[in-house]
């Protein structure tokens, strides 16, 4: 037998089609040189394999649709990460304290860990960074809904923190247990660094609750504004999420929208009491027979506006993104000048 | 597509003085001290290691996965290499 790198080929897109981008998965092309076969035999044993709860590893074959799931996922996973950078960083210059920006700004450098940890784990599956880059850049692939809102007061920073990071980790905890390696190890990294995202956030909201009643009717807004967008991150209900049973199938998620939704609001729902603030749901009452919270209606119109480019930030995070990209490509030229000429003075 | 893109770096960690670096994943980098550099800021902002190799992911050679039977047949029937294959008579001690 040959020996192999360690890492496959790249898979090339089709041209004028990444193969990544979200609503693509109707169309079962299969990226790379020549039309790859793929048994019955071969994906009952890869099957065998999920069931038997084995991690799949980078080299190890897949059908393609568990790749393309994963490197949709895994891309749009680590673009929120990086875009989520955006609401906060608008406030580093404005931290109240000294104290309260040298912590923002180790957690917005956290998120950038996060998304290059996330970038990693999806170029072991064959799409380069560049290409992931490329997709976010021209708007074919996505990420969270949440961070096209506004961050208009210092309070947002404390309900950002508390909220969304705490969704995140919601979401983050079964995915330490997916079924591919990478992205599994990936996870287990981040959700170590993220319970102190979610603890300064709600630091930030304690100090505004135990003083002024302007300091507590900020932290009141904010709660106000955050919480139903934080509830939409996890996606649409089960009846409606058209990946979910497939990956669930898959193990590359464990649980679904509405069950992680639903133990989201059982956790939070009590932080928001200890804080004296009032979750903006009037329908949201503790079913002691199920020992869940029942919540109201979710707008979904609101999410789908969001997800299609028309929430409130969209295009500045976009414009901020493509601009840093841009503002950064001497950087990136120069330093492969440098680091070409040094290989060529080493070499002679 | 891109040949501009930097190149891509696989990081592993020493977390303390007396274990073995471990694979912690990938950065890309133009040159080897900008790798190292990376791989510091991002896989160890808590301490999380002393010591750090960084390797074109390029130059590393792996075993391939869709020949791991073959690969590893010769250690599947030397049961003899482990000691429980060997039954001690009962009253023998120490061995």
């Amino acid at each position: 037998m040959d020996p192999v790198a360690v890492r496959g080929p790249l898979l090339q897109p089709t041209p004028g089609e990444l193969v990544y981008t979200q609503g693509l998965d109707q169309k079962d092309k299969t990226a790379g040189a020549g039309a790859i076969e793929e048994t019955p035999e071969q994906l009952a044993a890869f099957q065998a394999r999920i069931d038997a709860e084995e991690k799949i590893e980078a080299k190890d074959w897949m059908p393609a649709a568990y790749r393309r799931t994963l490197i949709r996922q895994i891309s749009q996973h680590a673009h929120s990460e990086i875009i989520g950078m955006q609401p906060e960083g608008n406030w580093l210059t404005r931290a109240p304290t000294l104290k309260r920006k040298a912590i923002l700004l180790a957690k917005i450098q956290d998120e950038a860990g996060h998304g290059l940890y996330l970038y990693s784990a999806a170029e072991t599956l064959g799409v380069s960074r560049d290409q992931m880059v490329d997709a976010l850049l021209e708007g074919k692939a996505k990420y969270s809904s949440i961070f096209n809102y506004p961050a208009l007061t210092w309070a947002d920073i404390g309900a950002i923190g508390w909220l969304v990071d705490g969704a995140a980790i919601m979401n983050q905890i079964p995915l330490c247990r997916c079924s591919y390696g990478p992205y599994s190890r990936a996870m287990i990294r981040v959700c170590k660094e993220e319970s102190f995202h979610q603890r300064q956030g709600f630091d930030i909201l304690v100090s505004l609750c135990n003083g002024t009643a302007k300091q507590k009717a900020m932290a009141q807004d904010a709660l106000n504004r955050w919480w139903w967008p934080s509830l939409m991150m996890f996606g649409p209900g089960d009846s409606d999420s058209k990946h979910s049973a497939q990956s669930m199938a898959w193990k590359i998620k464990r649980f679904t929208n509405d069950e992680l939704r639903q133990k989201f609001i059982d956790v939070t729902v009590p932080q928001a009491e200890f804080l004296g603030l009032k979750v903006p749901d009037d329908k949201l009452a503790f079913d002691a027979a199920t020992g869940h919270y029942r919540h109201g209606e979710i707008d979904w119109q609101e999410f789908m506006d969001v997800l299609a480019g028309n929430g409130p930030c969209n295009q500045q995070r976009m414009a901020k993104r493509r601009k840093a990209h841009d503002d950064g490509a001497w950087v990136r030229e120069a330093a492969r000048a440098y680091a070409e000429k040094h290989a060529a003075r080493d070499a002679a | 597509m891109s040949g501009k893109e930097w190149p891509l770096y696989e990081v592993f960690i020493r977390s303390k003085s007396g274990l073995s670096h471990r694979h912690a994943g990938s950065v890309h980098a133009a040159d080897d001290q900008m790798a190292l550099d990376a791989a510091r800021d991002t896989y160890t902002r808590r301490s999380e290691g002393v010591s750090i190799w960084v390797v074109r992911s390029s130059r590393i050679v792996a075993s391939d996965p869709a020949e791991t039977a073959a690969f590893f047949e010769p250690a599947e029937d030397k049961i003899y290499r482990h000691p429980t294959f060997y039954d001690m008579p009962d009253g023998v001690e120490n061995l």
